[in-house]
């Protein structure tokens, strides 16, 4: 087969057809979706999801799926859509992937599966988180998935410790092994990151709450509002509540503040608070809900991520008249999703890239009232391998600005290292694993993966670390094995 | 869960001050003195830190009391025995650091008497001598006078109008004690309305009496996450929820979290006057 030919090396022959191109993703216009918190991608029409799939061509040695985390089948998926056989189609993905509507969604497709999809050497590669989505939302329109026969009860219970991503997919993994599993999770509502952090209008919260509803429905027993290290510890969970294994899935929480002048001003906020204030306590519908909101005119993000492009598009939709992304490198440079970029760039947002803030300037009221910043210039790739900044001496000069969001990045809430001695971090604060596949801490029976081992990154590698630590969770249970860091981590 | 107990409303006058004995029987479990919880009243509610006055373990219940000074103190204060409130996360913060110090100053101006207990009552269990200096406006508004004798080897009152014992502030009699009773004084833990916590720190301050002072700053998560609740501490931004809320008094900015706490008084006074014309709802 010619396809064979390809994933060996270049092709000779041209293909005889004309290229059918990749499919746009309908969205809404970028003037009216700057003001509404709706979901801006539309989702692909059966007519073009069917159109995409067609334009896979089946390898034989697929390296798509050695470019996604949790190795998807992703042409077995693909030919169901062909098919039009969908319900097959979310069948094959979740084998391996319990949240394709997120997945589909959020992953940086472009760095992974799509960035090894073959068609892509010579054109645009196959759409495939797009067509991920398109069956996972296709299940949701189509009543309920009927839920799985579960093996008789083992009589072995797990404690999850966090409800992102990460959590959730070890909860329902192990759920189907037959054990008892109880989720603890320190806020109100389950999804992590999915609830408080990534905004609605790029992932609907009706999708993360009908996934948690649907473990429920298979028997996971969810604590809201167990805050673990506190209300109970890691010690207590296995010595006096029963639990046979604990999985840590606490994320990366802890924002980092730039230790400049007037950080601690009246607007000046985390991108946690901000977004967290938005999408969990729901402030955009203030009064309506209780947690207020400020709707600022001037509205700086520092950052140049996906938590940066989240903020400055939440700030654009609560009615800022300029909201800028102030970033220390270029464009090139920036960790966000091009997708995010250009989303933000088409609805309004304006960047001022090789720009370091230095300090803000505030009131005597204590309100901020501008940012004064530095220009820069790219110098020698630094250890990242990205270009490294270099302030040009003199270039200062004020944004006039009434808020500042600061999204640099995040690192390990302390609270469950605090209060587990006996658990092994990393210098930077880290719980320590002895690798990524068994995702066994230094703690006899406690496992652990997602932002929390690896620092912030993303949800399909939570929710591949999750997966690993099930399986790990399972032979642990069967054989009572463990390890032993450094000669000196059983306790 | 979460069920409402016993009500018992301390002041009837503006602002209404209301204690519950609420079902939570992993909270009182876990609870040490100085810790606090987050509720949330009702569906739509926000999230609002009030400290565990306290506590019966056995009985699984925790005590919390607050002044209706908002929307949410408001609806709160509408609940009644049987009522549930939403949810309640906690314990959270750290513990006060007890331990024998020798003779403990225990400061509650206003509400703050009631979180100040718990701490007055742990630092007698462990074998420190309490004196507690309880201040109100008046006599009336006095609270938690007789848990307070209870939990202290002897409690001095201040009332800022004279009508119950010493006419003036906490500070005024805890200088007499320094000053004048000369009563060598080796903690001071005081919990109260910020510009009050300020002027304690500086009596204490050149008499270098080490001093504890529990701070109030608006909160989201609770759990570190967001930095809300951020004040300078000693020149560093510290996380009230997760490194406090205690913290060395001499060394806090004081005057930056004052003004952090207004940021959101426009916000308030919407949400209180719609407040007014509807009912809450009860779960
Ligand atoms: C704004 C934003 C945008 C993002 N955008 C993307 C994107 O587009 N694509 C992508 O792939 N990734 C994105 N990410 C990253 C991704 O969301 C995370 O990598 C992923 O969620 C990590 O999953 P996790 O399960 O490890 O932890 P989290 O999702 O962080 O969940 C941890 C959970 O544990 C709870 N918890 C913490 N401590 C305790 C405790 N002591 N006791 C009980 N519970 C506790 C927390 O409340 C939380 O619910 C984004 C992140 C943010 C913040
Ligand atoms: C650790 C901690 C423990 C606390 N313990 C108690 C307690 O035991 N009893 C009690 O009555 N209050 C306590 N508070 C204060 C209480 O949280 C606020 O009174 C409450 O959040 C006000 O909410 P509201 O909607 O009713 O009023 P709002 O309308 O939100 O606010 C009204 C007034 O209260 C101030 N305020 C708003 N939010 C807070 C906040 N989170 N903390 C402090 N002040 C705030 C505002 O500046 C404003 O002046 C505590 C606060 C903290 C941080
Ligand atoms: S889970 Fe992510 S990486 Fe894997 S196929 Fe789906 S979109 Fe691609
Ligand atoms: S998606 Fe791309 S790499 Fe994967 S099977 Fe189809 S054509 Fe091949
Ligand atoms: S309240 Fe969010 S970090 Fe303290």
């Amino acid at each position: 087969m010619s396809d064979e030919k390809q994933t060996q090396g270049a092709p000779k022959a041209k293909p005889k057809k004309p290229k059918i191109p990749r499919q746009a993703m309908p969205e809404q216009d970028p003037h009216v979706r700057a003001k509404n918190f709706d979901s801006v991608t539309l989702g692909y029409a059966d007519e073009q999801a069917l159109t995409e799939a067609s334009r896979c061509i089946q390898c034989k040695k697929p390296l798509c799926v050695q470019g996604c985390p949790v190795s998807i089948d992703i042409p077995g998926f693909i030919k169901a859509i062909k098919e039009k056989d969908y319900a097959k189609a979310v069948q094959v993905i979740k084998e391996t992937n319990l949240l394709p509507a997120v997945c589909g969604r959020v992953c940086p497709q472009e760095e992974q599966c799509e960035q090894k999809c073959i068609l892509g050497k010579k054109q645009e590669p196959v759409a495939i988180g797009r067509l991920e989505r398109f069956v996972a939302d296709y299940e949701a329109a189509h009543g309920e998935a009927p839920l799985p026969e579960l093996p008789p009860k083992t009589g072995k219970k797990i404690a999850v410790v966090g409800a992102g991503p990460g959590g959730l997919t070890v909860a329902g993994d192990l759920i189907r092994k037959g054990h008892d599993v109880t989720v603890f999770e320190a806020l109100h509502k389950a999804g992590g990151v999915l609830i408080y952090g990534i905004p609605e209008f790029r992932l609907p919260k009706a999708i993360v709450e009908r996934e948690v509803d649907y473990l429920q429905k298979l028997g996971v027993v969810f604590k809201m509002n167990h805050v673990i290290g506190k209300i109970r510890t890691i010690y207590q969970l296995m010595k006096e509540d029963g639990f046979d294994a604990v999985f840590i899935g606490s994320g990366a929480g802890l924002p980092w503040f730039m230790d400049i002048p007037g950080e601690n001003l009246n607007g000046v906020f985390s991108a946690n608070e901000y977004l967290t204030r938005n999408n969990l306590m729901k402030a955009f519908d203030f009064p309506n809900y209780d947690t207020p909101i400020k709707r600022f005119k001037n509205v700086a993000v520092i950052g140049g991520g996906n938590v940066a492009m989240d903020s400055v598009r939440t700030a654009l939709r609560l009615g800022a008249d300029n909201a800028y992304i102030v970033y220390r490198r270029g464009r090139e440079e920036m960790p966000a999703r091009t997708e995010e970029i250009e989303h933000a760039e088409h609805e309004g947002v304006q960047f001022k890239n090789l720009t370091a803030p230095v300090r803000i300037l505030g009131n005597e009221d204590g309100w901020v009232t501008g940012l004064e910043c530095l220009k820069m210039e790219l110098g020698e790739p630094d250890a990242s391998g990205r270009r490294r900044p270099i302030p040009i001496e003199g270039s200062e000069f004020v944004l006039d600005m009434d808020a500042v969001i600061i999204a640099i990045g995040t690192s390990a809430n302390p609270l469950i290292g605090q209060t587990t001695p006996d658990l092994k971090l990393t210098r930077r604060g880290y719980i320590e694993v002895e690798n990524e596949t068994t995702c066994r801490t230094s703690k006899n029976g406690v496992f652990a993966g997602g932002d929390i081992v690896t620092g912030a990154a993303t949800v399909i590698l939570a929710m591949g670390a999750g997966r690993n630590a099930a399986n790990a969770i399972q032979e642990y249970l069967e054989t009572g094995e463990w390890w032993t860091p450094n000669g000196d981590g059983e306790k | 869960m979460y069920e409402i107990l016993k009500k018992k409303v301390w002041q009837e006058e503006k602002p209404r001050i209301t204690e519950f004995e609420v079902d939570a029987p992993e909270i009182a479990r876990a609870h040490r003195a100085g810790q606090f919880v987050i509720l949330i009243v009702d569906e739509n509610g926000e999230r609002i830190p009030l400290t565990i006055a306290d506590k019966d373990a056995e009985k699984g219940t925790i005590s919390i009391l607050f002044q209706e000074v908002g929307k949410s103190t408001m609806c709160l204060g509408k609940l009644d025995v049987g009522d549930r409130i939403h949810h309640i996360t906690g314990p959270l913060g750290k513990p006060t650091h007890v331990e024998k110090f020798g003779t403990v100053v225990c400061v509650g101006g206003g509400i703050g008497i009631a979180p100040v207990h718990p701490i007055a009552k742990a630092m007698k269990e462990a074998g420190n001598k309490v004196i507690s200096i309880l201040g109100a406006r008046s006599k009336d508004l006095l609270i938690y006078e007789e848990e307070m004798k209870a939990a202290s080897h002897e409690i001095r009152v201040t009332t800022d109008d004279g009508t119950y014992g010493r006419h003036g502030f906490v500070t005024d009699e805890l200088k007499a004690m320094i000053e004048e009773e000369k009563i060598p004084i080796d903690l001071v833990v005081v919990i109260g309305p910020p510009i009050m916590m300020k002027f304690v720190c500086k009596v204490t301050e050149p008499h270098k009496i080490k001093t504890f002072a529990s701070l109030n700053t608006i909160m989201v998560d609770g759990t570190g996450m967001c930095g809300a609740c951020r004040v300078t501490v000693g020149g560093k931004t510290r996380f009230v929820c997760v490194d406090g809320p205690e913290f060395d008094g001499h060394q806090v900015d004081f005057e930056e979290m004052m003004m952090r706490q207004q940021q959101y008084l426009t916000e308030e006074k919407i949400a209180v006057e719609r407040c007014e014309k509807q009912t809450c709802h009860k779960n």
